[in-house]
Order: C-alpha cells, then sequence, then structure tokens
C-alpha cells in the first residue's frame, strides 16, 4: 500500500515537471491568442458599433445582419469555416501551413466573433449617456471632438466595464475553442498527455490541470476589473 | 440698440409647426420671463436661440449684429455656429452637469478648452462664481454629492462663465423639490441686480410676476399677449391668457 503510494507519488513527481513545461508552452499560445483577439476587437467594435448606429439606413442593416450572424452561430463553426474555407472550397492557401497558419486563422474568427460582440455593448454605453451631455457641451461651445473625449467618453466607460469585463474573461476560455483547429493552446497541451506526449501517457490529471491556469487568469482578470468598477465608482450619471 | 432681437422664427418638426413666428426684443440688462402651457412652443424657442434647433425662418441679431437668418442656417459651418453660440448660455431643466467632474471643473472645463484667459483667471473666475451662487464648501464636491438646488447653482455658474450677452433658463425648477426652488430663484433674481439679461422660461407665476421685466405668454407657436407683469398678470387681454391664468390659480 505504502510502497504503491509512494510510487505513484514518485512518477508524479518525475512528470510534474514535464507536463509543467508543455502547459506552459500552451498556455503561451493561449495568453497570445487572448491577447491578439482584445487588441484587435476593441477597436473594431468600436467601428462596428458606429456602423450599427449610422444614419445612413442600408449600413446599419447590413452592419446588423453581420452581428446577427456573428453573434447567432457557434464561435466553433466560425473557426472552421474560416480555417478550411480558403483551402478547400477555393484552393487557395489563405492562412499558410503550421501553427502560426492555425494561430493567424483562430486570431481572424476571434477577433470577428468578439469585435461583434463589443459592438453591442458599446452601443449600449454610447446609446445610455444621456442625451443632455452633449447638448451641454454644444451650448458651452465645446465642440463634438471636445464633447466626446472629455465629457461622454468616461461615463460611457464607466457604464460598460461591467459588461466588457464579463465578455472578456468569457474570452478567456472560449479560447480553448481554437483546439478544433489544432491550435496548440493548454487544452491541446493537456490532452496530449493522453494520447502520449514527451514519454507520458494515458494521464488525464494534466488536463483537469489545465483548469487551474484558467481559475489563476480569470481570477487575475476579476480583481483588475474590480479595481477599474471601483475607481469610477467615484461618479454617478 | 437692443441686445437681443428676433425677428419672426419659425419651426417645425415633421408637420407640427412648433414655432409660428416669434418676434421680440431684449434691452440690456432686462429679464423677460416666458410663460404658456406645455407644448406652446417656449422650450423649442430657447433651443432656437441656442442652436440646438434651427429655426427654417427668422432672424436672430445679438448688439446689432444679425448672428442667424434662417434661409441660409443650414449654411453655416461648426465654427460659426460655435461663435453664436457664446453670445447665449443655457441652463437646463435637469442640470446636465458633468458627473465626473467635481464643481469646479465643471465650471472651468469649457473657459480651459476654449482658452478663454490663462489656467489661473479661469480658476479665479470660477471660484468668484461659486461663491456667488453660494457654493464655496461644494468647491470639490462631485454632482452627485449634492441637492438639485446645488446642482442648478452649479449649472448656472458653469454658464455665467462663458460670460454671455443673454442667459437663458429653461424651466430651472421644474425638477426640484419644492422646497428646493426657492433658493434657485434666489439667484436669478441676484443676477438681475447684477444686470445680467435674461430669458426665463418658467412655471413659477409668483417668480415671472415679481422678477421679470417683461412677460411673455406663448400659445401654440405664436406670443399671444406681451406686456409689464402687472399688465399681463393683472389685466390680460386675449382669452387664452386668461382660461391659462385661471388654471394656474386653480392649483394653488
Amino acid at each position: 500500500m505504502w510502497e504503491s503510494l509512494s510510487a505513484t507519488f514518485g512518477k508524479f513527481a518525475e512528470q510534474f515537471p514535464i507536463v509543467f513545461n508543455a502547459l506552459n508552452v500552451g498556455f503561451l499560445q493561449t495568453l497570445k491568442l487572448f491577447f491578439v483577439t482584445l487588441l484587435g476587437a476593441i477597436p473594431l467594435g468600436l467601428i462596428i458599433s458606429f456602423g450599427s448606429m449610422s444614419k445612413f439606413k442600408p449600413l446599419s442593416k447590413i452592419t446588423r445582419i453581420f452581428v446577427w450572424i456573428i453573434r447567432g452561430t457557434p464561435l466553433m463553426i466560425q473557426l472552421l469555416i474560416i480555417f478550411y474555407f480558403p483551402g478547400l472550397v477555393l484552393h487557395k492557401q489563405l492562412w499558410g501551413g503550421g501553427e502560426s497558419g492555425r494561430f493567424l486563422a483562430a486570431a481572424v474568427a476571434f477577433i470577428i466573433n468578439y469585435a461583434c460582440y463589443f459592438s453591442e455593448i458599446y452601443r449600449g454605453g454610447i446609446q445610455g449617456v444621456p442625451v443632455g451631455q452633449q447638448e451641454a457641451g454644444l451650448v458651452l461651445g465645446m465642440t463634438k471632438r471636445q464633447i466626446f473625449f472629455k465629457v461622454t467618453l468616461l461615463q460611457m466607460i464607466k457604464k460598460i466595464v461591467p459588461p466588457m469585463s464579463n465578455e472578456i474573461i468569457t474570452l478567456v476560455k472560449d479560447t480553448s475553442l481554437a483546439r478544433i483547429i489544432a491550435l496548440q493552446e493548454i487544452i491541446w497541451a493537456g490532452q496530449a498527455f493522453m494520447k502520449g506526449s514527451h514519454g507520458i501517457s494515458g494521464q488525464i490529471w494534466p488536463l483537469f490541470f489545465t483548469a487551474v491556469y484558467y481559475l489563476l487568469f480569470s481570477g487575475i482578470l476579476t480583481v483588475l476589473f474590480n479595481k477599474v468598477e471601483k475607481k469610477l465608482d467615484y461618479f454617478r450619471s | 440698440m437692443p441686445v437681443l432681437a428676433v425677428e419672426n422664427i419659425m419651426k417645425s418638426f415633421g408637420n407640427t409647426k412648433v414655432l409660428r413666428g416669434i418676434s421680440f426684443s431684449l434691452e440690456k440688462g432686462e429679464v423677460v420671463s416666458i410663460i404658456g402651457s406645455s407644448g406652446s412652443g417656449k422650450t423649442t424657442l430657447l433651443r432656437c436661440l441656442n442652436f440646438l434647433e434651427f429655426a427654417e425662418e427668422g432672424t436672430i441679431t445679438v448688439n446689432g449684429e444679425q448672428i442667424y437668418d434662417g434661409k441660409a442656417g443650414k449654411k453655416m459651418n461648426d465654427a460659426e455656429i460655435r461663435r453664436n453660440r457664446l453670445h447665449f448660455g443655457l441652463v437646463f431643466q435637469n442640470f446636465n452637469l458633468f458627473p465626473q467632474y467635481n464643481v469646479l471643473k465643471n465650471i472651468t472645463l469649457a473657459p480651459s478648452l476654449l482658452k478663454i484667459g490663462t489656467p489661473e483667471e479661469i480658476e479665479a473666475n470660477a471660484k468668484k462664481l461659486i461663491a456667488r451662487v453660494g457654493l464655496t464648501d461644494k468647491t470639490e464636491n462631485y454632482p452627485c454629492e449634492l441637492s438639485g438646488g446645488q446642482q442648478q447653482r452649479v449649472a448656472i455658474a458653469r454658464a455665467l462663465a462663458l460670460n454671455p450677452d443673454i442667459l437663458c433658463f429653461d424651466e430651472p425648477t421644474s425638477a426640484l423639490d419644492p422646497e428646493l426652488t426657492g433658493e434657485v430663484l434666489r439667484v436669478i433674481k441676484d443676477l438681475k441686480n447684477g444686470d445680467s439679461t435674461m430669458i426665463v422660461v418658467t412655471h413659477e407665476m409668483g417668480f415671472a410676476r415679481e422678477v421679470s421685466d417683461k412677460v411673455i405668454f406663448m400659445a401654440d407657436g405664436i406670443i399671444e399677449e406681451e406686456g409689464a407683469p402687472e399688465e399681463v398678470f393683472g389685466n390680460p387681454k386675449s382669452e387664452k391668457m386668461k382660461a391659462f391664468l385661471s388654471k394656474s390659480l386653480e392649483n394653488l
């Protein structure tokens, strides 16, 4: 009994550094996808939200239909389509091969998908700032630009922080979907030890262990967003 | 020469004619109250003067210079509109203070952005105005920490900071609890003694009667009756004015 326990532990202690290294490599890819998605989707979302609020009806209609399609279909399908469509249907290697090609395709899919969600949050934020704020700026002789940056923007940010933090924490976990096109993110790395990788096979604990990474990372983000919310708590609109 | 001369202002929204030819003038230091039931066009008139709306017809002349002609109104560029707006100040019914800035910054923001004076001058002037509306101890507070009456007094100081030729009030006490209207009306009364030219859209008949030099009664987009307060209130000529007055008295 003791012998088998200590043998198991010995094996675990031996495997752990190997697994830890492999998971770190996978998590790095997860983080990369996470930040690249934010970097692209945050500004693209703003452009889409302007489109959906445009007074030019055809533009706002088309934008809203696009947002409806993207939000109305699974991100996993979008990933598959974006990755395979160019090669299988257009017979063009758009993404290039290997891990970097898969990353590029995944990033494009994630950016488009998240930009659509963000755009709706922005729209709510922009429309949620009372029109009286803009009018107050106007009668005080400010330019539209000054009104946006000095009056509206911070009120809008205050309104969108809670829904954005929700969405961003969902993104942390959604990055695992990129596994469907074999992007070597952390779930992929953990699962590899079931099939066999680095001389270890038939182990499921590395896959469970990936959850610790997600928990820690989303925990850090939660604390950060709470700080931002607190910081903006000094005023009420 | 009048500070403000308004000629034949017309404005419609869709098929509804809200203003159907409004003309009046105002001498320096005069206070005019505009009264009338809701939907008579009072607020729209103020918004046309502040270029939040653009009259389709009519002219606006300030200090002898015509700054607006309805026929050319659409052609004005942004910079011209902004320059014209600075002749007027507007105090809103629901204050519209900037919630993220404290009292001082609410008042200094526009003058700083428009670079009216040095930062020191702007701040000194703002502090003088805060004292004038009796809120020196609230200088660093945020709007959400103030009562409605205090917020409205800040809004008045904010409008005064740009030193407008004509200060407009759009029902300045309508959003306030009854016990808070007095402090705002007192500030406005005090401005009259300070020689400010003002247009006050109001439902406070007692205030209109006591403070204004001239009362304008609007109904259905036209000026139905105008004159000294004693005349308009004491001896109304138009039937609509009589009906309006008896209805407002009923509420007392």
